[in-house]
């Protein structure tokens, strides 16, 4: 079993010490739990993702590496999702809102504009096709 | 709610494995993309209903503003302008992966006890100074890569003495200040924090200013691939802040990532060039000088008249276009072309180099725009052997890549190159602007060899005027 999340969110810095021996409890407490070290489940992630889209994209024709740069390029704005949750985190600075805020847009720009320019690409490579 | 929610996340990036996928085959690549952009919705309506954010109405407007910019830039851009939109698209992602780096740290580093609170140990420190970096160099790089594609800076390398010293030594900075301040030996205040932040926007553009306009598929490629790798880095923050959002991060910006790594292989392939000799720029600077001493080229200039009765009476055309038919924006007066000669029972193909253009796919995606079926686009290798028994070859604004030289010269800067053997075909008409040198610098034999023809002249006028000629025989 991977104990991983106790939290959703970060702990406030008074929260720290009680996390810290909570972690230790459910550690303690379950004796066969294993808790694993979120940035190894990073790497883990990373690599095994790393490996997909190496497969995924071998021996794609030379006439989609302009549709498929930009479509994956679109993907690459899923920061929209960190920029989000970056909001959620406790008001303590104004310029931390504002700087995710801009994330936001600017992620959002990546998002819709990517996939939208695509899909024009891809449209003009199907017209011909009937 | 949380199993929910993570199981979520779990579908979005199903979908973006199978819309990648899909996009690698020409039948299905409209709905992969489709696919991904649904795991994209889904990714974010799933973290907004997670959410409990005061500040609605900021949020949405923000996200309205980009949405309409990012409608509007994909529905304005010309096709001859897309290796610029890409490459910007890449900077606003890689900028936003570093801003909820910064974000990140404010919001910790306002709390009393500073130091980012991580269930990891030191390395929440280190993971939000890596997606700074990676952002940051992503950001400034794409730009340079930008303003050099939109002919706001030259295209030519900038070189200077020591300059790949001096990079070193940002780059030796920047690695020690993750050291120094992840292992808690020197303070971290905003100050620092700034200083940081400039020296890797420093280091994107040091980067990429030596990097010639030739080489540009091989630079978008790659930084494709950072703004997949600038996700991740922001995944790995959320993780060590005990988000489960980061997962999804983690994964998608490594499919990005390393479909960038191999098409930026692709490309590198097709230069025979390692991404080392790329990345450190400079091409075709010596080049020029070093071919500079052999004899002079002897053209034989054509006019659009004679080049139409020698288009009449072939059977079979090969057509080449390079990045000097994006320029002239002569695809659509290439593709009439091709419809003439067609009428007049010519078998017309394109020959197309992997790294024809400024991104890779780009004379594709032109011609697609032109309405040219793309079954009559030949890749290099199946097109090679074809090219003794062609009996006209067009070379539109190409030059590097039908360049002799890289097979014949061992000392020519594209020497092992792979290039389109198109002097082996009974005859070559070369439209080119003007008596200049490729985006190499270098000489082209070609030009100069007894069934070569030179059609100089604006590519899209000189296209026009050759398809007139033939409608008139």
């Amino acid at each position: 079993m991977i104990n991983l999340f106790l939290h959703p969110r970060a702990p406030y810095p008074d929260e720290i010490s009680e996390t810290a021996s909570h972690v230790h409890e459910v550690a303690a407490s379950t004796g066969d739990t294993m808790l694993l070290n979120p940035m190894m489940l990073g790497f883990y992630l990373l690599v095994l993702g790393s490996f997909i889209g190496f497969e995924l994209i071998t021996k794609v024709p030379p006439t989609l590496h302009t549709p498929l740069m930009s479509g994956s390029n679109a993907i690459s704005g899923i920061s929209i999702v960190g920029a989000l949750l970056a909001m959620v985190l406790p008001p303590g600075s104004d310029l931390a809102k504002w700087l995710a805020l801009s994330a936001v847009m600017l992620a959002t720009i990546n998002v819709v504009g990517g996939f939208m320019v695509t899909d024009r690409m891809l449209q003009m490579f199907n017209r011909k096709g009937k | 709610m949380d199993n929910i929610i993570n199981f979520g996340y779990l579908i979005a990036i199903t979908f973006f494995v199978m819309g990648i996928k899909k996009l690698g085959r020409v039948k299905t690549a409209k709905q992969g993309n489709t696919l991904a952009a649904w795991g994209m919705f889904f990714a974010v309506v799933l973290t907004v209903v997670n959410m409990d954010i005061v500040t609605w109405d900021q949020v949405i407007g923000f996200a309205f503003v980009g949405a309409a910019i990012g409608i509007y830039a994909s529905r304005t851009v010309a096709m001859t302008g897309m290796p610029q939109l890409v490459a910007l698209f890449n900077g606003f992602g890689g900028l936003a992966s570093a801003l909820v780096a910064v974000s990140y740290f404010f919001q910790n580093f306002s709390n009393p006890a500073s130091a980012i609170v991580d269930l990891g140990g030191s390395g929440s420190m280190i993971v939000v100074f890596i997606t700074i970096l990676i952002g940051a160099v992503t950001l400034t790089g794409s730009y340079i890569a930008f303003a050099k594609l939109d002919g706001r800076m030259n295209g030519s390398p900038i070189v200077f003495k020591g300059q790949h010293f001096l990079n070193a030594v940002i780059f030796v900075l920047i690695l020690g200040f993750i050291i120094m301040t992840s292992s808690g030996s020197y303070p971290v205040d905003s100050t620092n924090l700034y200083i940081f932040i400039g020296l890797t926007l420093i280091l994107g553009i040091a980067i990429t200013i030596p990097i010639g306009g030739a080489d540009m598929p091989v630079v978008i490629a790659l930084l494709n691939s950072y703004s997949g790798m600038a996700a991740s880095a922001a995944g790995f923050i959320l993780l060590m802040d005990g988000n489960i959002g980061g997962t999804i991060l983690i994964v998608s910006g490594a499919l990005v990532g390393a479909s960038g790594l191999i098409l930026t292989n692709i490309m590198c392939v097709a230069m025979n060039r390692s991404l080392f000799s790329v990345m450190l720029g400079g091409f075709g600077q010596e080049g020029g000088t070093a071919s500079a001493g052999g004899e002079q080229i002897q053209y034989k200039p054509v006019g659009s008249e004679e080049s139409a009765m020698i288009f009449e009476a072939a059977e079979k055309v090969v057509i080449v276009p390079g990045y000097g038919m994006a320029v002239a924006q002569a695809q659509h007066n290439v593709r009439e072309l091709m419809e003439e000669l067609e009428k007049k029972g010519v078998n017309v193909q394109f020959a197309i180099h992997p790294v024809a253009g400024r991104m890779p796919g780009h004379m594709n995606v032109l011609l697609a725009e032109a309405n040219v079926p793309y079954e009559k686009l030949i890749e290099m290798d199946d097109i090679n052997p074809q090219f003794p028994e062609t009996d006209v070859v067009l070379v539109i604004g190409a030059n590097d890549v039908v360049n002799p030289g890289a097979q014949t010269d061992p000392n020519s800067p594209i020497a092992g190159m792979p290039v389109l053997e198109v002097w082996k075909s009974k005859t070559v008409i070369v439209n080119k602007r003007g008596r200049g040198v490729g985006y190499a610098g270098i000489e082209n034999e070609l030009f100069g060899k007894d069934n070569t023809l030179m059609l100089f002249g604006d590519g899209k006028q000189m296209i026009i005027e050759l398809t007139n000629e033939l409608k008139e025989l």
